[in-house]
């Protein structure tokens, strides 16, 4: 499959006042049509940067892309002017944001607001766009829509108020679908029926979806492929079910290692084992180890892992790791 | 001259639409006043009465008459049209102006921010009724020049006021969501930025008109205003001056009026400040 977004050696840099320090460096990624690819990461290892990069909205001039290129049917996105890029967010690349209770305008109707984005890029009138609008409250399961679109946000819980905004982010019918955490901030019931909607309709409109999230459980059920960002680089990319049963950069691994087990649990709460966590903690990306950024905290780490920074390399078909002493196949 | 009304910070909740049903019902009795003005008043209030001069309250003359026997009920109802359409044109010329400006300083920021922002700090030095003193000289004494006085004097406030409040929802997370579904400055400007800073906007106009008033009544009373003999309040005032201690149903009866049309205005200012401003919700 030709991808439909790729990404080659994209590098944001932010400058804070004290520090200058690259928050994603040198990423390479591809999505293709009707895939999911899921950036998984601590908070600060730069996938929700690299969200923003792709849509051009980081906070100039704090952060700026300062190499790579986003390529998008055709189009450099990195280096798109900001008429190109109106045309193209919301109408071909949607966004799906973290904060449902604050990501809509609490002054406008959940309903038109929708309709506002069809207005814009589609040109629909207002009746078209309502009778649309109705249909995609529908798609995104959102009870009685006839009514629902004459509400306010506040009289909305926080799921259906992110059904509202996964309806605005596939309003246009995207070729490129980015999700940031879209179920963080929910409870986990209503995660989980928000997942299975999301689920369903990016099988539905056929998008290129990025899902970025640190919670695997999420990933597990919904991506295709997976990349592990760590410290702003990517450090292992290989389809979910690789992932899962063979993960050969210790940092996955140790990841892998940290979610409890149901079948596992009796047992644990029997001996009073601890879940395996990874010691340490994330370093500052402006004072970042020369070479491998995880080797502080890494069992596996020699003395090459201190000077030399690993390359991320194809260990098995469809399988990169960026890491000098690669955990061993499981089977 | 009147003292200005004070208008208290806050007010319990269930207060709130008494304030707002006060200051509504008298703002409308005065919008009936200025609207019919002639109509309704009881004598032509620049016809001259040489018998009847400097009358105290009678049952023909409901409020008495002035130094050249014109009578002042008839003065007061049809001088609530100057009032009135004063301080509403000032605070809709102001509201215009200093939307614009603190809208614009506050949504795109750096530079545009910078100098606009100096501008209005530069303006806020100067007291609003020395500025609107210095603006009525060279404006000329009219209702013209008084609502260009009063208007210019009310920008910098509101523009600093508008652009706080813009400053502060730009930032917000529904914001970023508008630019990321493409939408342009000017959409998200007007349609998602402004009629959200729109309750503080309103509240602060509806006290800024109790302003108006104040500063109108004072250039006129100063002679800076509205001409003798057009029945204005201030200018009336002004000119009664003379007058205190033989007649002082002169002074009282603007003073009175004016003071009506303020606590009209903040009244209903607060009132909506009360029922808008969720912190003082119950």
């Amino acid at each position: 499959m030709t991808p439909l977004l790729s990404i080659e050696g994209l590098t944001v840099e932010l400058s804070t006042g004290d520090h200058s320090f690259e928050a994603v460096s040198d990423i390479t990624l591809a999505v293709a049509r009707n895939e999911v690819l899921a950036l998984v990461g601590e908070s600060g290892s730069g996938k929700s940067m690299t969200a923003l990069a792709i849509m051009r909205l980081l906070p100039e001039p704090v952060a700026d892309i300062v190499a790579g290129t986003i390529m998008f049917d055709g189009i450099d996105l990195a280096s798109a002017g900001e008429v190109t890029l109106r045309g193209i967010r919301g109408n071909r690349i949607g966004l799906i944001f973290q904060e449902p209770m604050t990501s809509l305008n609490p002054s406008i109707r959940v309903g038109p607001q929708v309709a506002e984005v069809l207005r814009l890029h589609k040109g629909l009138d207002a009746a078209s766009a309502r009778r649309r609008v109705e249909e995609l409250f529908e798609q995104v399961r959102i009870p009685d829509p006839k009514r629902r679109y004459d509400d306010y946000p506040h009289q909305m819980s926080g799921g259906m108020r992110q059904r509202v905004v996964i309806a605005l982010a596939l309003a246009c019918d995207p070729d490129v679908l980015i999700a940031d955490e879209p179920t963080t901030a929910l409870d986990v019931t209503t995660q989980a029926q928000i997942l299975e909607t999301f689920r369903d309709l990016q099988a539905s409109v056929e998008a290129a979806t990025i899902l970025i999230t640190h919670d695997l459980a999420v990933v597990a059920e919904t991506a295709d492929r997976i990349a592990v960002m760590y410290a702003g680089r990517i450090v292992e990319e290989t389809t979910t079910e690789q992932l899962f049963v063979s993960p050969r950069h210790p940092y996955t691994h140790g990841l892998l290692g940290s979610i409890p087990h149901i079948a596992e649990a009796e047992e644990e709460t029997r001996t009073r084992d601890r879940l395996p966590e990874i010691a340490g903690t994330v370093p500052a990306l402006w004072a970042l180890p020369p070479g491998c950024a995880f080797e502080p905290r890494c069992p596996r780490a020699s003395k090459r892992c201190v000077g030399e920074r690993p390359p991320l390399a194809e260990l098995a078909p469809g399988h990169t790791t960026a890491c000098w002493h690669p955990v061993e196949t499981a089977g | 001259m009147p003292e200005a009304v004070v208008r208290s910070r806050r007010r319990p909740a269930r207060q709130a639409n008494l304030f707002l049903w006060l200051g509504a019902g008298l703002l409308t009795a005065f919008v009936v006043l200025a609207v019919l003005g002639e109509q309704i008043a009881p004598y032509d209030p620049t016809a001259q009465d040489l018998f009847a001069m400097l009358e105290g309250p009678t049952a023909v003359h409901l409020l008495g008459t002035d130094n050249v026997g014109r009578d002042i009920l008839s003065r007061i109802i049809v001088g609530t049209r100057f009032t009135l359409s004063i301080a509403l044109a000032s605070v809709f010329f102001a509201g215009i102006g200093g939307i614009a400006l603190g809208s614009v300083a506050g949504y795109f920021g750096g530079m545009t921010d910078r100098i606009v922002t100096g501008i209005i700090d530069l303006l806020l030095t100067v007291p609003n009724i020395v500025l609107a003193i210095a603006i009525a000289s060279v404006a000329g004494s009219s209702a013209t020049g008084l609502t260009i006085a009063i208007t210019a004097s009310f920008i910098p406030p509101l523009a600093r006021l508008v652009r706080g409040r813009v400053i502060e929802l730009r930032e917000e997370d529904f914001i970023a969501a508008a630019v990321t579904v493409g939408m342009g400055h000017g959409r998200i400007l007007l349609r998602h930025i402004l009629p959200n800073a729109a309750t503080v906007i309103v509240i602060e106009l509806s006290l800024n008109a109790g302003q108006a008033v104040l500063i109108g009544s004072a250039l006129g009373f100063l002679g800076l205003g509205v001409q003798p003999p057009a029945p204005e309040w201030g200018t009336m005032l002004g000119a009664s001056r003379e007058y205190l201690i033989v007649a002082p149903h002169l002074v009282i009866a603007p003073g009175i009026a004016i003071s009506l049309l303020v606590l009209a205005f903040n009244a209903f200012g607060d009132g909506l400040r009360d029922v808008f401003d969720p912190a003082s919700r119950n």
